[in-house]
């Protein structure tokens, strides 16, 4: 209690001193919260946006389909099994039907995948029933069909709702088609894997295109089904299977935050180092005096400790009466990403908005507390080889 | 009158390294001082007056002998049973004052009290008292860089003496004082050894202090070559 009552006091005479270290910690324990605070709201984001617009509660692959190879798509599609198909009337399961295709759009050509879907599915947010409204409306006798796409490839494609592009695709038996389409909607979506390079029709009408009536690749499933038995010909990945590469791609963004972490670190615990080393050969007398006053070596070591750790005991006060309103604030605004992050690759919303769990904030401000300790206390055991006879005099040892 | 021996220097011997030899500064020194005494350690620089004060403030060891200060035998005390013995018995004036740069007056003389965990109220009594013994009361919220030489050194007065120590040890505590702030301080420090029987010992060459003294202790090269008692003028 002496410690705590004397390092108080010594703090708050110390003043601007006490101050400026005060703020580089508040500084540094500010930041960190809020660079992961940025990295937590992406990565809740990412994984919401993930679940919400492509990977469902999970999925059934086509046992050969492997999204990594686009030579598997040509045998990766097969007859819908009659439990899927029961649980998509239902709606709590919808199939997909993918296809390599190309486009034309003004004569040049892009490489694309071509995704039947249903038009009435609710499970992932793909709006599937754009679909519908165009094809009702559209006219008897009419050649091109409707097809939906993100803004990511229309913007590579440089298409708009309403144009009407070629595409060309091979059926099960490798024979090449052609077709018009008509784009009928553009969606803004933050997962690239979905709207990238990939066009949305009716999945009806790519199992004819393709020559594969009632066959998918791939099945997303919604939280209402439940797994019962193994469906022969198709395999189930779980969630936590299909987020592993998002998940990865987020640890290395928090290995990489972790470097900037590690620098700020460094220089707070630098200003705390060098203010507590200054002290000691600054404050030979006062150590002197103390020790002639009748303290001992250990409680003047503990009395510069607990000094030092003060510190990030008031920049935690600081960035929690200070800072909170303003980390509040940089959440309700979030942080918006710079023009070309979304083509980054990942799952990525144009504003972040930060999340800051009680586990960031309250491991941060102890991680803060602990290092500010050690740092403090290492210098301070320079304190129990002085001579006070020496101290007391000011002599520089 | 019965007079109490309050410290018995025996035979002490101090040597310090110097390169690759030895510097002697005290050299069989034998002294006893009683409770009440107002003594002065007097010499040239260099004669180690301010050693032996440090040892028998435990703040330093004899190489050879022995310091008891107060029934306590300064050569076998650990280094927590000495912090308890400056704390509890022991007052210390500096020359340089010495005082908590950040602290105000009433926070440096409080400190001792702080040591001794005296509830807040009686610290708060004990203070005023020692500032008003100092005359200094008017600057309880000052700063030492705020006051002059005289005041810092009557703070430093008060903090030595606001636990009422059996013994103040003040070294050279004039030397950084005019004429008329050192008869101040030397008339206050007289009064507090009559009033509260404080034994107050010197480490001093100033002929401004030595007048004060009712007994003094000449060292010469580490050896005491002299030890006089002397009337006091006005006594």
């Amino acid at each position: 209690m002496l410690a705590i009552k004397l390092a108080y006091r010594n703090l708050v005479g110390a003043g601007l001193r006490t101050w400026l270290n005060v703020i580089v910690l508040a500084f540094v324990l500010f930041m960190i919260i809020w660079h992961y605070g940025i990295l937590d709201g992406w990565n809740e984001q990412a994984n919401r946006d993930m679940q919400a617009w492509e990977v469902g509660n999970g999925q059934y692959w086509q046992e050969n389909y492997d999204p990594y190879d686009f030579f598997t798509l040509e045998d990766s599609h097969a007859k819908i099994p009659e439990v899927l198909q029961k649980a998509s009337s239902d709606g709590i399961v919808t199939p997909i039907l993918i296809s390599q295709a190309s486009v034309y759009p003004d004569g040049r050509i892009q490489s694309m995948l071509l995704k039947g879907i249903d038009p009435e599915q609710k499970v992932i947010a793909i709006p599937g029933a754009e679909l519908n409204i165009e094809s009702e409306a559209m006219p008897a006798g009419r050649q091109e069909i409707s097809a939906i796409i993100g803004k990511r490839m229309a913007k590579n494609c440089k298409l708009k709702e309403g144009d009407i592009t070629t595409i060309r695709w091979r059926d099960v038996n490798g024979t090449f088609d052609a077709l018009e389409v008509k784009i009928v909607a553009i969606f803004d979506c933050n997962v690239p894997s979905i709207d990238g390079g990939q066009m949305y029709i009716n999945i009806n009408t790519l199992q004819e295109m393709m020559q594969a009536p009632n066959e998918a690749t791939l099945f997303v499933i919604d939280e209402d089904y439940e797994m019962s038995e193994d469906i022969s010909g198709w395999v189930y990945k779980e969630f936590d299977f299909l987020m592993t590469e998002m998940n990865e791609m987020m640890k290395m963004k928090k290995v990489g935050g972790s470097v900037l972490y590690f620098i700020l670190m460094l220089l707070a615990m630098l200003a705390i180092f060098d203010t507590q080393v200054l002290s000691i050969f600054r404050r030979q007398k006062e150590i002197g005096t103390y020790i002639a006053m009748g303290m001992t070596r250990r409680q003047v070591v503990s009395l510069f400790t607990v000094e030092g750790a003060m510190h990030a005991i008031l920049a935690v006060a600081v960035v929690s009466t200070l800072g909170t309103g303003f980390l509040l604030w940089l959440q309700s605004i979030g942080f918006t990403m710079p023009a070309g992050t979304d083509d980054m690759g990942i799952a990525i919303a144009e504003t972040i908005y930060p999340v800051y769990g009680a586990g960031l904030i309250i491991g941060t401000s102890l991680l803060v507390f602990v290092i500010t300790l050690i740092v403090s206390y290492l210098p301070a055991r320079k304190i129990s080889k002085m001579k006070p006879t020496d101290a007391i005099k000011g002599k520089i040892q | 009158m019965e007079q109490s021996t309050l410290i018995t220097i025996d035979n002490l011997v101090k040597r310090f390294p110097v390169g690759k030899g030895e510097f002697t500064a005290l050299n069989g020194i034998n002294l006893t001082i009683n409770l009440g005494e107002f003594t002065g350690i007097v010499g040239p620089s260099g004669s180690g007056k301010t050693t032996l004060l440090n040892i028998i403030g435990s703040l330093d060891n004899a190489t050879e002998g022995d310091a008891v200060v107060m029934g306590e035998s300064t050569s076998n005390l650990s280094l927590k049973s000495a912090a308890k013995l400056r704390r509890k018995h022991l007052g210390f004036i500096f020359q340089t004052y010495n005082l908590l740069p950040v602290y105000t007056v009433f926070e440096n003389v409080e400190f001792p009290l702080l040591l001794l965990n005296m509830s807040g109220s009686e610290r708060k009594k004990a203070v005023m008292d020692a500032l008003e013994w100092v005359g200094i009361t008017d600057k309880v919220k000052s700063r030492p860089a705020q006051l002059s030489g005289g005041e810092c050194q009557r703070v430093a007065i008060a903090r030595a003496m606001v636990k009422k120590p059996v013994i103040v040890l003040a070294d050279e505590p004039t030397a950084n004082l005019d004429a008329a702030n050192s008869h101040n301080i030397l008339k206050m420090m007289v009064k507090l050894n009559q009033e509260l029987k404080t034994t107050f010992i010197f480490a001093t060459h100033d002929d401004k202090v030595i007048k004060y003294l009712k007994r003094k202790i000449s060292l010469e090269d580490g050896k005491v070559v002299k030890d006089e008692f002397t009337k006091v003028k006005g006594e």
